[in-house]
């Protein structure tokens, strides 16, 4: 029809490893390890035939360079086609986008993509000795304060969306409450035995005024990873293909103070692509997984995708329910707040979590409805850089 | 000679392009770039203008901030990410608009958290932390 990639890939394999608090004894390496070989069984593959890859820089801290290549060998996999995908928690999607284009230009026929994420102390790679580890901006952020993982700069934005809009926690809190709903259907996920309610939300300690504890995601150890073929070649494999038809980057800042408004979240530029290339808009998506590693990064994202206008977002949560059994089934697996976020494998699992919708392999967390149309996003960084991809079964080629 | 505890917060690490701003805030002045080529406001320091037309390279030059501005956003801080803030929270990380147009990260101080509030006036104030580095904080404008 046109340039674009619309159809002309598809995830063909799956593969991830529950959120757990902590790993002992296990480095990124081996946990995207293992969580590839998963995928790649799932695919029906050997690892023989595995000829491209897509890893995340996390395997890079303190390496030194040529973290794909070392990366291959560990698995014993000898692509001829192997690069990084350095886009955060954007990655997820990133990363399945950045494939498609790859099989289809022919650089290789299935493409590995996946991230790990440790969490044991000992286990995570430091950087070099006497390394300079700042940057021209953590310059000029680290003495006033760092801030615990994101929490200080979305508490920053939460706090301006307050000012401009008046959504108070009280009303962000069924964020948290609908995707712990799901979380307590999904095994896999780390909150799995443990129900909340929005009162629980609100009462939780202050992390960052005006962020509740309940309202940020908590560091998982784990993995996560997806095989992606060309549409044709997917069509012969085991698994009913999870078609990617569209998608984008938004990429605004590198961090968040210097640049933009900062309740508007970059997805935006991704999403208009990702609608436009796939040839649907966002009444036509039946199931959504929205990167959420904090309740106001679910909300900005809403508006920003074109689900519902600025400012509105918070109303738009009230008067829709947001479960797997709902009208508007939203991070069906429990989310990052309450599936686990392993670092940059969080988002991977969005995306894996679409798929399984499609396949409707969710188990006791599978929407009842259609599944047809997945919109994923993915976020990384303080609304740095976010990515937005809608994936679809055959139906919707 | 004093028996203060040594300080125990994270340092600034200036680079060649970054030094002139610490030099500038040990003498209690507030410094951010401006080019010369096409006239926009640069902060953090760099080389290379990033204004939307300009291809400037070393064209950026250091000019003096009024020191005035407003509270773009903030967050009161109850969980130390450092071992050295631990004796500090809550304590308030915000993000200060100058009048000039530029933005910073900063510490709101001197004042009751209750009466910050987005778009507060406020002005700089100069905490001396070592012999080597001091640093901008602001306090609301009275
Ligand atoms: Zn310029």
């Amino acid at each position: 029809m046109d340039d674009s990639l619309r159809g002309a890939a598809a995830i063909v394999g799956i593969g991830e490893l529950k959120p757990e608090r902590t790993r002992p004894g296990r480095d990124a390496m081996s946990l995207l390890a293992e969580a590839a070989y998963l995928a790649i069984q799932d695919s029906g593959l050997t690892k023989a035939d595995i000829d491209g890859m897509i890893v995340d820089p996390e395997l890079a801290v303190g390496s030194g360079g040529g973290y794909a290549a070392r990366m291959a060998e560990y698995m014993g996999i000898y692509p001829t086609w192997a690069t990084g995908c350095d886009a955060q928690g954007a990655a997820g999607v990133a990363m399945a986008l950045q494939a498609a284009a790859y099989v289809n230009a022919g650089l290789a026929r299935y493409v590995l993509c996946g991230m790990g994420a440790a969490i044991d102390p000992a286990m995570r790679r430091r950087p070099p000795a006497g390394g300079r580890t700042e940057t021209a901006t953590t310059e000029f952020q680290a003495p006033f304060g760092p801030t615990v993982a994101a929490n200080g700069w979305y508490a920053m934005i939460a706090k301006r969306y307050e000012a401009l809009y008046g959504a108070t926690v009280e009303k962000r809190a069924k964020v948290s409450v609908d995707f712990r709903y799901n979380a307590n259907h999904n095994p896999m996920a780390i909150f799995h035995d443990t129900p909340i309610t929005a009162d629980d939300v609100v009462n939780s300690r202050i992390v960052a005024d005006p962020l509740h504890l309940l309202e940020c995601v908590m560091p998982c150890a784990g993995g996560c990873a997806f095989v992606v073929a060309r549409a044709d070649v997917a069509q012969s494999m085991p698994h009913k293909p999870a078609y990617i038809l569209g998608g984008g980057l938004g990429i605004l800042r590198g961090n968040l103070t210097h640049v933009g408004e900062i309740t508007v979240s970059p997805v935006g530029r991704g999403a208009k692509k990702a609608f436009s290339m796939a040839g649907y808009g966002p009444p036509d998506v039946q199931v959504m997984e929205i990167y959420d590693s904090f309740t106001i990064t679910v909300m900005c994202e809403l508006e920003e995708s074109g689900f519902c206008r600025k400012g509105e977002a918070a109303d738009w949560i009230q008067a829709h329910d947001l479960t797997f059994e709902g009208d508007k089934p939203m991070n069906t697996h429990g989310g990052q707040l309450s599936y686990g976020q392993a670092s940059t494998a969080g988002g991977c699992a969005q995306v894996t979590e679409a798929v399984r919708q499609i396949r409707r392999d969710g188990g006791e967390h599978q929407v009842p409805g259609p599944t047809d149309l997945v919109y994923v996003t993915g976020s990384g960084g303080a609304f740095s850089q976010q990515s937005a991809m809608l994936l679809g079964s055959e139906a919707t080629l | 000679m004093t028996s203060e505890p040594a300080y125990n917060k994270p340092l600034p690490t200036p680079s060649a392009v970054s030094q002139p701003f610490w030099d500038a805030a040990r003498e209690h002045r507030l410094v951010y770039q401006r080019c010369r080529s096409c006239g926009t406001r640069v902060f953090y320091p760099r080389d290379v203008c990033p204004g939307p037309e300009c291809f400037g390279v070393g064209t950026l030059e250091w000019v003096d901030s009024t020191g005035k501005g407003w509270v773009y956003s903030y967050t009161i801080s109850y969980q130390p990410a450092h071992p050295g803030f631990a004796d500090d929270v809550p304590y308030v990380l915000a993000i200060v608009e100058l009048d000039e147009g530029w933005r910073m990260n900063t510490n709101i101080v001197n004042c009751d958290h209750d009466s910050i509030e987005i778009g507060a006036r406020v002005e700089v104030v100069w905490d001396d932390v070592t012999p080597e580095f001091t640093l901008p904080k602001f306090q609301l404008a009275g």
